[in-house]
């Protein structure tokens, strides 16, 4: 880790610490944690989308299926944390499954049938009432009380989904940097190769379509402590495409892509939309205006503008260098 | 002595147009197999059978006596089989090394590690750094796929299945597209290859490949026509007739 790193990770981790103190107001408190869950969900799926080039639209299936399995848990008395493991765990099970069903296909086969399954769960969340309180939603029965700490107040939430984000993002970061992950990414470019040498390119891709599901459920069961409250709407079609169209518009493949992602449009819908009423135009406007100039997304795109600057700033340093020499 | 790899009546149609039909022939430990024959004679149609690229209609394929068919291609990689393609299969945007290190987690279990960060396990580099020595890219392993020329991308291309030390290697056009140089140098690098590993080739380039096999199959329309020594294959008028013209 060169020293560059260090004082970019120091600025990043006191700039997170401080946040709540520096901007006070309680809904842009709140604001930064539903950023922060929001940013877990396009990590998951960025593991899927940039890392293994699947492309998922039933991501929200698994907020649906972790939330109802919390909220339903504690419904049926058991105590927070071991209602928050069964919601995981239920979920990540189900990603076990709809992994094996949607990897039968390649390519737009495998997006419809994430589709298909994403709109499964919002269709049984929907028809289930005795259950899940059908389109009225469901309350979660209890204050979140993880570990026993009290997270009421806007600030310790945002510090108990920052712990959680920080720890689920350096998981994500190591998977990214690691064998496995070459592996992955191998299987995205070159599949026939990476079966010619040995890598077995199926269950590469089904593990990591596990591990995405049980990042986006973890991210769930922090969603319902956010909302306390979870209905169909949350978990429908438009939220799997968002979170897919964070980790593209802030740069699938990279790791901090999706985070700026779910940022911008986190943003745009709570807090521009308040000043401004068209704000679903305005938010298509960014997704046109990014995939005109960067197609890759933001952060890459950014990265190279900034690269293509600073070769032009050495440039002319250059070039005027040598040129003013002879006329002194 | 069991060979090394032995295909029996092995066949494949694309829908009504026979590719491989009924082709036997058996490789032993160690040889130098040349496979040739015009174009369209379904000589890379039997690599991806042997590979399980392709599934085999009928027939059967041993490796050392182990029965392929069935088995999916990694199974097969794992058991000793390794290949080379006509048309580079390569990771574009990655590094010379990292393609190398790509071949060697194949084989190695730490490929299924989601934890450890890659470059800290040395010895798999070290490992791919000498593999890329050895086809003579030592000083460019550090360079990016895309950067390196087409001779350069061959040679990495011997280097991703050296690595895996593979018992039977197969050749597909190693020479197609290279300068007579380049040829020269892949030449040499052939020789190299110990006797432990049998190798199976593919060739047009008669001059070269001629002179590396022990024995040559002649394919034509996906049957196997000639087979035989060298100079009993370049003899026979059949060879003459298919493929080295009138």
């Amino acid at each position: 880790m060169t020293l560059r790193t260090v004082v970019a990770l120091a600025a990043c981790a006191i700039a997170l610490l401080v946040l709540p103190w520096a901007i006070g107001n309680e809904f842009y408190v709140n604001m930064a944690s539903q950023v922060l869950i929001y940013a877990l969900f396009a990590l998951s799926i960025n593991m899927m989308l940039g890392y293994g080039g699947m492309v998922s639209l039933g991501h929200a299936g698994y907020l649906g299926i972790a939330g109802y399995g919390c909220i339903l848990a504690t419904v049926a008395g058991y105590d927070q944390l071991t209602a928050a493991i069964i919601g995981v765990a239920i979920s990540t099970a189900a990603a076990a499954l709809f992994g094996v069903l949607s990897l039968r296909a390649p390519g737009l086969g495998f997006i419809m049938i994430t589709l298909a399954l994403g709109q499964i769960v919002w269709g049984v969340a929907y028809r289930a009432n005795d259950l899940t309180g059908g389109d009225n939603g469901i309350r979660y029965p209890a204050r979140p009380m993880p570990f026993g700490f009290d997270i009421r107040d806007a600030a310790s939430f945002y510090y108990f989904t920052l712990v959680v984000f920080v720890i689920a993002l350096f998981f994500i970061w190591r998977f990214s940097r690691s064998p496995f992950g070459a592996s992955l990414m191998g299987t995205r470019d070159q599949p026939r190769r990476m079966r010619m040498l040995g890598h077995n390119v199926w269950l590469v891709r089904w593990l990591t379509f596990v591990m995405a599901g049980f990042w986006a459920s973890v991210a769930g069961v922090l969603y319902v402590y956010y909302n306390l409250f979870l209905s169909p709407h949350a978990i429908s079609l438009q939220q799997s495409a968002e979170i897919l169209l964070m980790a593209i518009l802030g740069g699938a493949s990279t790791l901090t892509g999706p985070i700026v992602g779910a940022a911008i449009i986190t943003l745009v819908k709570n807090v521009v939309s308040t000043y401004v009423e068209r704000w679903n135009t305005l938010l298509g406007v960014i997704f046109v205006v990014v995939i005109m100039f960067m197609p890759y997304g933001l952060v890459p795109g950014c990265t190279q503008l900034w690269q293509r600057m600073r070769n032009r700033i050495k440039a002319r340093n250059a070039a005027s260098g040598p040129a003013s020499e002879p006329a002194e | 002595m069991t060979p090394a790899l032995e295909l029996a009546h092995l066949s494949k149609r694309f829908g009504g147009l026979p590719a491989t039909r009924d082709v036997s022939l058996s490789v032993m430990p160690g040889e130098r197999r040349l496979i040739i024959g015009p174009n369209g004679a379904g000589k890379t149609t039997l690599f991806n059978l042997v590979t399980g690229d392709l599934t085999a209609d009928a027939g059967s394929v041993r490796l050392f006596g182990q029965e392929l068919i069935g088995m999916p291609t990694q199974d097969r990689v794992h058991l000793g089989l390794a290949r080379t393609y006509q048309i580079l299969t390569l990771f574009p945007r990655e590094r010379l090394v990292h393609n190398v290190v790509l071949a060697l987690l194949g084989l190695d279990r730490r490929r299924w590690n989601p934890w450890s960060i890659l470059t800290a396990n040395r010895d798999l580099y070290d490992n791919a750094r000498e593999s890329l020595e050895r086809v003579g890219l030592g000083d460019s392993a550090e360079r990016i796929v895309v950067e390196t020329s087409y001779g350069e991308r061959r040679r990495l291309e011997f280097a991703m299945a050296l690595a895996q030390k593979p018992k039977v290697l197969l050749l597909d056009e190693p020479l197609a597209g290279l300068s007579q140089a380049e040829r020269q140098t892949i030449r040499a690098l052939l020789d190299t290859i110990p006797r432990d590993v049998t190798i199976v080739m593919i060739e047009h380039d008669m001059d070269t490949a001629l002179g590396f096999a022990e024995r040559i199959t002649v394919l034509h329309y996906g049957e196997v026509i000639v087979e035989g020594t060298r100079a009993e294959v370049v003899a026979d008028p059949r060879t003459r007739e298919v493929y080295l013209g009138d």
